[in-house]
């Protein structure tokens, strides 16, 4: 190996920040080397991807309308990954908030009550949390890991919708299609702007962030989450109480992906669909990540997201490619990152051995030679 | 229930099982060698679409389960590049690897989507699939689920009868040691993560060429994840695995069963019965905290650097 790796004394704050924009750089690297081998002009591809889709302001209100449940599903799962708790489960809640939710906006069609939306957010809220309690359940009285149940709540949730808009909840006037009736106006949530889909929730979201950024940054229990995230003994040592803390990260981060849910089928969709949710609860894991935990990082991290669910839309349609594009960007970013992360620890040296092997007077530099790439093998 | 039926649900048993013995198989060996691949669905979809996509362009089927068995392997090296020579935090890494094979295979796959194409037909073993019975549901199968029978006596026998499963065992309790005497622990848990991957992919090529000949975007529908928890359920014993495998097949058969006795349940809710399983299983065997810890790999999960 040309390069090696030189761990550094302590780890750079610097790079912990440079990290998501390397890793961000290096995907559309990617990705224009990828749109070149595919016949398209990587600019013009690029240009349509990332630049036309917030090009007006009815794009810029599309991008509120798709992070507000990114961000909503990934500031519970920083609550979560600061704490070590691996809450896989952002999707399965918000669709369980989405089901609920919208199970109870259909028992509203006759009204026209004030009440009827709060409570149908509430409920959608409530839904997620209990789907949440599950895995918190599991993990603190059975041991059981919680990245396996939360995962496999997500396939349940899953059937479960599509259960339920085959089955009990389908529209009688509908067709035979596989939805519900259209919600009301009573419990349909209201516009932000005229002209576009814009709804409330974007301000649901943004209250959240300061929650969470308050709870992590200012209150004693969002201290205790991370000193449980960094070192579970210290926590043990300093009396707190871990199933509180894990049964805490887990329901607020359920609550968040409920609300996530049921803002999106009483917001922009307006009906239980099978479709409720394009893997925003997956998206979020990668949000967490990008936006290191921090809710600041997280609201840019979801903007990204929502731009590259736009614009992969967007190429879709105007330049006939693939859908999945976007889930390929959402796994190169989350990939390079995790690579990008390596710097914060460690620092990229040339080899000296390979100095050696040129320049045979920097020989005396192989000394220390800790974490090698070349010397793993030995 | 009558005669036909039940050997007819074994004989189905045997078949979804299949792909959960493959991919826990690998696992297994991977993280026994100390390694937590999360990737294990994204390496199947990979294993899956490339089979495909193989066995379809080259009209050799043979050759789609080689080019499966090479993404999956491919795809691991990529987590282990990022995992082992980067040290990642290997959960973070396994994620991404799933984000990133269900993206790349839908991208992959995208113009294959509904394309027909005959699968890998039944081999009726002679005289074994004569005899009553067990004849049909062990001996009429397409070759893959032969080859599961002889990768699980492989892994069996490395494991539990060889010298070089003794150093990867070695190697996921304490890689200090296992360094101390000598063994290359780097090499042997690339070498473990590379058979998960490849072992994942013929997975893949399992669901895609034989069980339902055809490409289905997130086709695997969770038996990455299924086969994650049935190493937990085997205690890391590959005995167990296959006995697991089945159990877990039988549970995704419950269609079958329920016509079998004249009900008409929703199929949406009888999909949920793996996952669901999954989770009883999980909960029946994780309680009992020091039972895990003696069974679990040492330092599964837990990068290591040598010079650390």
């Amino acid at each position: 190996m040309i390069f090696k790796l030189e761990r550094r004394v302590d780890d750079s704050r610097w790079m912990a920040y440079l990290s998501p924009i390397l890793a961000g750089t290096l995907t559309l690297i990617t990705g224009s080397i990828l749109f070149w081998a595919l016949g398209k002009d990587p600019l013009q591809t690029l240009y349509t991807f990332f630049i036309a889709p917030v090009s007006d302001l009815y794009g810029w209100t599309e991008l509120g309308v798709k992070a507000a449940p990114i961000m909503l599903c990934a500031l519970g799962l920083a609550v979560c990954y600061r704490g070590k708790v691996w809450n896989i489960g952002a999707e399965g809640q918000l669709l369980l908030g989405a089901l609920a939710g919208g199970a109870l906006a259909l028992q509203f069609l006759e009204s026209d009550s004030a009440l009827a939306l709060p409570l149908v957010l509430v409920a959608g809220a409530l839904a997620g949390m209990a789907w949440a309690a599950i895995p918190a359940l599991l993990k603190t009285h059975f041991n059981t890991n919680e990245i396996l149940t939360t995962i496999m709540l997500n396939y349940i949730a899953l059937n479960l919708l599509l259960f339920s808009v085959h089955g009990p909840l389908k529209d009688p006037g509908g067709f035979n299609f596989p939805e519900s009736a259209l919600f009301t106006e009573a419990v349909t949530l209201p516009l932000l702007l005229e002209d576009s889909r814009m709804h409330i929730g974007i301000l649901f979201a943004l209250f959240a962030l300061v929650a969470v950024w308050v709870l992590l940054s200012k209150t004693f229990v969002g201290f205790q989450i991370k000193v449980l995230g960094l070192d579970t003994r210290a926590a043990h040592f300093a009396g707190f109480k871990e199933r509180r803390l894990v049964w805490l990260a887990l329901l607020l981060s359920g609550a968040l992906a409920g609300l996530a849910g049921v803002c999106e089928v009483t917001g922009p969709i307006g009906q239980l669909v099978p479709q409720v949710s394009p893997g925003y609860g997956y998206a979020a894991i990668i949000v967490a990540f990008l936006g290191r935990l921090h809710p600041v990082g997280i609201l840019l991290a979801s903007m990204l997201m929502a731009l590259i669910y736009i614009g992969g839309e967007l190429v879709q349609i105007e330049l006939n490619l693939p859908l999945a594009l976007t889930g390929l960007f959402q796994g190169m970013l989350l990939f390079f990152l995790l690579a990008c992360d390596v710097l914060i620890a460690y620092r990229i040296r040339l080899n000296p051995r390979f100095n050696a092997m040129r320049k045979p007077s920097s020989a005396a530099l192989v000394n220390g030679a800790d974490a090698n790439l070349s010397t793993h093998s030995q | 229930m009558d005669y036909d039926l039940i050997v007819n649900i074994l004989y189905a048993t045997v078949r979804t099982g299949t792909p959960l013995i493959l991919v826990a198989l690998g696992e297994m060996v991977c993280e026994k060698s100390g390694v937590l691949n999360l990737g294990q669905e994204g390496m199947m979809l990979m294993g899956a679409v490339i089979g495909f996509i193989a066995a379809l362009e080259t009209g050799n089927l043979w050759l789609g389960v080689t080019f499966a068995m090479a993404a999956g392997l491919m795809m691991s090296l990529l987590f282990g590049f990022i995992a082992l020579n980067l040290s990642a935090n290997q959960v973070a890494t396994g994620l991404a690897l799933t984000i990133f094979g269900t993206g790349l295979s839908a991208f992959v796959g995208s113009d294959y989507v509904g394309t027909p194409l005959v699968g890998i037909e039944p081999w009726h073993i002679p005289l074994l699939s004569d005899i009553p019975f067990v004849g049909r549901i062990l001996f009429s199968h397409d070759p893959l689920v032969y080859l599961s029978f002889g990768l699980f006596v492989g892994v069996y026998l490395f494991l539990n009868r060889s010298h070089a499963g003794l150093a990867l065992k070695a190697v996921g309790e304490s890689p200090q040691s296992a360094k101390a005497t000598g063994l290359p622990v780097f090499k042997i848990r690339y070498l473990a993560v590379m058979f998960g991957g490849a072992m994942a992919g013929l997975a893949g090529a399992y669901l895609s060429l034989a069980y339902t000949p055809l490409w289905a975007e997130n086709m695997t529908a969770g038996r990455g994840w299924i086969a994650l928890a049935l190493v937990v359920f085997a205690s890391w014993k590959a005995e167990r695995v296959l006995l697991g495998a089945y159990l877990f097949g039988a549970f995704s058969i419950m269609h079958l069963v329920a016509q079998g006795l004249g009900f008409s349940v929703s199929p949406n809710l009888l999909a949920i019965m793996p996952y669901l399983a999954t989770i009883v299983v999980l909960v029946l065997l994780s309680s009992d905290k020091a039972r895990v810890k003696l069974y679990a790999p040492v330092s599964l999960g837990k990068p290591f650097h040598p010079a650390d």
